[in-house]
Order: C-alpha cells, then structure tokens, then sequence
C-alpha cells in the first residue's frame, strides 16, 4: 500500500506542482491518477520513487517512510514505465528485459531465460529477442517497457503515461493486456494518464487531480461518473457520463423474450415460415447467433437455401452477465430493435428490446 | 641512383619519383612513419582520457559548461607551432625534448573532446536516462553502462577528427626538428637549391595522407564493432 500523507512538492522556482496531497493506492488495485496537463501527476508520481523528493508531508510504502530508504535500492522493489519506453538503444530486447536482474546480482543465462518468458508474457514473439529497441514498432517497444519494469517481480509498478503515445488502436490492445496481466499478477500499481476515459477503463480507484496538485475527488470509476463532488470533476469527466456509468453496472436478472431461430443448414422455406415480423435469427451448430435474416432478402440464388451473405450480422451481442450499456447497444444496434443475448457458453438465450432496457436502467435509478 | 638526395639530377625531380626517393631511404622514412604514427595516436588517447571527466562535469554542472567551452576553444586558436615552442619552457623540458610534442597535441585533443564528450552524453534520450535511474541504477552505473556506450557514436566521431588533425600537426612539428615525416618537407626544402625538388616533399604528403586513412579507417572499424546496434538503426 502506498500513502501520500499530505505530500507536497514545491519546486525551487516556487512552482507548487503537489500541495498538501493525501492519497492510498490499495495493494493489489489500479489507482490511476487523473487531470489536465501541469496538475502534477508525474510530480506525484516521482516521489513514490523518489526521483523527486517531496518538499514537505511523508509517503509511506508498506507503512515504512520512504524518505528513510536509500534511492536506488528503493527503486529496486518499483518498476517504472514511461511514455517513450525509454528502452537502452544499445542492448538487444532481452537484454533491455533482464537489465534489472542482472544488476541484482543474477546469472546472466538465468536472467536472458526468464526474459524470454516475459517476452511473451507481454504478447510478444520471441524472434524480437535479439533485435534492438529501433527495429521495433512504437507499441512493441512499450510492451518491452512492461516486460523490463516486471522483470525483477517488484510488487509496486508506477506508470506514467505508457499508452498515451501509440495510435488508438494500439492503445486498446494494450489496455487490454495491461488488464489481463494484472489480473494474473496483482501489482500495487499507480497510473497517470489525461485520459479520463482510460483512467474510468483501468482504474480501481480514480484520483482526479486539479492543476495546483491539489485532490478534487477519488472515487470508483462508477461512483465518478455518476457522481462527481463538483463541477470541475463533472466537466473533466464528460458530457455522456450518464450513459458511461451504465457500462460499470450489471443488470443481473434480465426479462429476456423466447425468439424463434433456424439453424444455418435449415432450408430458406423452413426459415420463412418461422420468421417473426419478416425476420428470422441463425444460428450456427453450437446454437451461437450468426445473424439476422430478412424474409424479403430470399434464398440464395439458384438454390433452396439461406444465403449466408444477407445474414445482417452488425448488432452487438450482449452477455446475461452483461452491463447496462452492453444490453441498451445490443437493443439499438440490432436491426430488428430486439437485442440479442447469449449465455456464457456463447449460445443464444434469448432478446430483449430498448423499451425494456430503459425500463430496467429508471426502475434501477428508482431503487437505488 | 643512390645518391639522389644528394644530388638531385632533373629527371629524379619529377614529383612522381617519390617511390623510387622511398625504396632509397626506406628505413629512415618507415622509422618515421611509426613515429608519426604513435605521435598521432598516443595525444588522442590521453586526451580523452582527460575529456571524460572534463565533459562529464560540464554536463553534469550545466553552469560549467559556457566557460569550459569557451576555454577549451581558446585553446584550440593557438597556432599549434607556437605552442610546440613554448611547451618546453612552460613546462621546464629542454627544447626537443620527446615529450614536447605529444604534450602540446595532448592540450589540442582535450580541446577538441571536451565538447565532444559533453556533447555526446547530451545526445542520451532523456527518457533514457530517466529509466535508467528509475530501474534502480547509480549515477556510476548509469554513466559507464548506458550514457558513455550510447554516446560512443558522437565521441568517435570526434575521435576521427582529432586524430586525423593530429596526423598534420605531427607534420609541423617534424619541420622545426623533430623526427617524424614532416623531416621530409624540411629535407625537400633544403634540396630544393638551386632548383626544385619535389620527391621528398610528395612522399611527406602521400605518407601523411595514408597514415591519415588508416588511422581513420582503424577507428571506424572499432566503432563498429562497439555499437551493433547502430547498425540496426541504419538497417531500418
Ligand atoms: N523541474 C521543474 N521545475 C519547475 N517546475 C516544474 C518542474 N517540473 C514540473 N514543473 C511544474 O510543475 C507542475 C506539475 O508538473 P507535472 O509534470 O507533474 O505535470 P503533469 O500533471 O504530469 O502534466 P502532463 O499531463 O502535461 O504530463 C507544472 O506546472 C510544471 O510546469
Ligand atoms: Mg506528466
């Protein structure tokens, strides 16, 4: 657990990046830290590793003031990931990988072994191993970044900014995987970012800072969107925070309605006659939807069955385990209006329309 | 045609009987070709031993880094002739003595590396040297294990420089007495009585310009060799 009791960093110039900031970042959890540009994150964040020291208050790592520890062999236990990597140009991938090991004292072939296997860990393929940092994609590079600051297994991981330069696509895969290995892995992680939507998407807990360094709220990601304390946080977390406060909650029971569906391999004929209001749902084998199929659309030509080529298959699909948000876009994108849902398996269940959803999201707000 | 320094007859004085003048006098002039070569070399090295530390406080000490430079250039505008002659009496040798030369080249290559090593552990990414800190690394540790290896490009280069300069300050050296393949200018002066001879003076100039080329190509090769990686970034 990391605490900032009342830290603050006034750099010599007199510029008060942090003031008075109290904070916990939970053992095991993401605590992100959130806000515009100059608020005073990557300040917060050097002094959990004291590559800025605070001006004043404490932080504690593990109930221990880590003003008392020696720099270096404090940043041994943090690993440390930024924007640009900032991998050594000059060391092949596994050797950037196993820096930290083999500064503690590691065999070098034990340490190149273990890098390998994170390598991979970080979704990577080990032909990279012995290239060198600049024969690399930008999103490669960071998920090296990763791997060297996981290398040595510390418990705490600070990260500033490490998605933020690669393009959006990128940037999702590797939310993603950050997600995934964190759930393998447990770290006590601190997070910046200006991007509220990635901080709502990795955070535990959310640390929204004001320029000044000064705390304007730590919630949840849920209780932040649909709660903010004033109208700095509301403004910072966006105008369609009520609808993205539906994807952090899970309906739980839904009234889903019996439809009737026709196997892929079924005849166009059997297909038509069992259609409701002109469309009919396919499934494949293991009864997972294929897509929806228009009764006007017909037969594939020249023959008796259903033309796979004019199934609509664009709706989204949600899980019976699903959020509010993944049943409501399952409703609209559905060309039928009514929305798919599928078991955990994959299988269908049955559908339920938008009318519905609104119903269950006001009776929600009712009950709460 | 033994004697043809002696005395230069008008078909040996074509500038293109160098080879034969060099078979003539080849053991003297390969004895100076070595030791030009050394003369050239050693200063470097010792100056750049010096450089580091130097460059690393101009770095490191930002404040030290305008004078320093301005220092070191003022050294460099001293004509290297007089600073040969007054080497010894500064420093109490008696005139030719051995060590006058590669003192005052030694003053000339600190001059020159100075900035180049300032310069080159300035050419370290940032985010490089901040995750080098943030990892747990000394300043010692960063220093010798990531800024000085990826400023082995910038400090080579001018490693290139300084030698190939050196190779033609030895020359000047070599005409007011010392020996090393600037006694073949001298000596293609003084033959040059009445009347032109050249060979000597061709032969001064091809040798410099081959030892030049081999001392550079000898430290590109090195440098290759130090910095795989910097073929990757060409590779691209
Ligand atoms: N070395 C420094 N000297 C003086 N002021 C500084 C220094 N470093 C940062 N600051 C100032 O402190 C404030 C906080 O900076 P910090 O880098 O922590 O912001 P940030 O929240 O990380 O911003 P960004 O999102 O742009 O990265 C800013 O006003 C910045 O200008
Ligand atoms: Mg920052």
């Amino acid at each position: 657990m990391i605490r900032f009791e009342a830290a603050s960093k006034t750099y010599p110039d007199g510029t008060i990046a942090v003031d008075a900031l109290d904070l916990v970042a939970p053992s095991g959890q993401i605590t992100v830290l959130v806000g515009p540009s100059g608020c005073g994150k990557t300040t917060s964040l050097r002094m959990i590793n004291r590559m800025i020291d605070a001006t004043g208050g404490r932080i504690l790592l593990d109930d221990q003031d880590i003003g008392k520890v020696e720099p270096a062999e404090l940043r041994r236990g943090i690993g440390y990931v930024i924007q640009h990597a900032g991998l050594f140009p000059h060391r092949t991938i596994i050797d950037n990988i196993a820096s930290v090991p083999i500064m503690l004292g590691r065999k070098k072939k034990q340490a190149r072994a273990d890098a390998m296997e994170l390598l991979e860990r970080v979704g990577l393929d080990q032909k990279f191993a012995h290239r060198y940092p600049v024969q690399l994609s930008g999103g490669q590079q960071q998920r090296v970044g990763v791997a060297r600051a996981l290398a040595a297994d510390p418990p705490v991981m600070l990260m500033d900014e490490p998605f933020s330069a690669v393009d959006p696509v990128v940037r999702e895969q590797l939310q993603d995987e950050f997600l995934r290995l964190q759930g393998e892995l447990g770290k006590t992680i601190v997070f910046v970012t200006h991007d509220i939507d990635e901080a709502i998407k990795l955070g535990d807990q959310v640390a929204v800072l004001r320029v000044g360094g000064r705390l304007a709220q730590m919630a949840t990601p849920a209780e932040l969107l649909s709660n903010p304390i004033d109208d700095f946080v509301a403004n910072f977390v966006g105008r369609d925070r009520g609808y993205r406060a539906l994807g952090f909650e899970v309906v739980g029971a839904l009234p889903l309605e019996p439809e009737p569906t026709v196997a892929l391999s079924s005849s166009f004929d059997q297909a038509a006659r069992a259609a409701q209001d002109g469309w009919i749902l396919v499934l494949d084998d293991a009864r997972r939807p294929q897509g929806w199929l228009a009764v006007d659309d017909g037969p594939a030509p020249g023959s008796e069955a259903i033309n796979p080529v004019t199934l609509r298959r664009g709706g989204t699909v949600a899980d019976v385990d699903g959020t509010y948000r993944a049943v409501l876009d399952a409703a609209l994108s559905s060309p039928t209006g009514r929305g798919v849902v599928v078991d955990r398996d994959g299988a269908f269940a049955g559908t339920i329309n938008a009318t519905q959803v609104v119903e269950l999201i006001e009776s929600r707000g009712v009950a709460s | 045609m033994i004697a043809a320094a002696d005395s230069p007859s008008s078909a040996s004085s074509s500038p293109w009987h160098f080879f034969g003048y060099f078979m003539d006098h080849r053991s003297e002039d390969l004895g100076w070709l070595w030791t030009h070569a050394w003369l050239s070399v050693v200063p470097v090295i010792v100056g750049l031993l010096i450089a580091l530390p130097l460059g690393w406080l101009s770095r490191r000490y930002g404040w030290l880094y305008p004078p320093m430079m301005s220092i070191t250039g003022l050294l460099y505008t001293i004509p290297s002739i007089a600073l040969f002659v007054l080497v010894p009496p500064l420093l109490g040798l008696s005139s030719l003595d051995p060590l006058q030369v590669p003192i005052a080249l030694t003053v000339y290559s600190v001059a020159l590396l100075v900035r180049v090593v300032a310069d080159g552990l300035a050419s370290v990414p940032d985010e490089v040297n901040q995750a080098a800190t943030a990892i747990g690394y000394t300043r010692a540790r960063r220093l010798f294990t990531v800024e000085l290896p990826v400023a082995v490009p910038v400090i080579a280069a001018g490693l290139r420089v300084a030698t190939v300069s050196n190779v033609s300050m030895v020359a000047i050296a070599g005409t007011i007495g010392l020996s090393n393949l600037g006694q073949l200018f001298q000596i293609g002066k003084d033959l040059s009585t009445p009347t032109a001879y050249y060979p000597p003076i061709v032969l001064g100039i091809v040798l410099c310009v081959l030892l030049a080329l081999v001392l550079d190509s000898v430290i590109l090769l090195l440098t290759r060799l130090a910095t795989p990686w910097r073929r990757a970034v060409a590779a691209r």
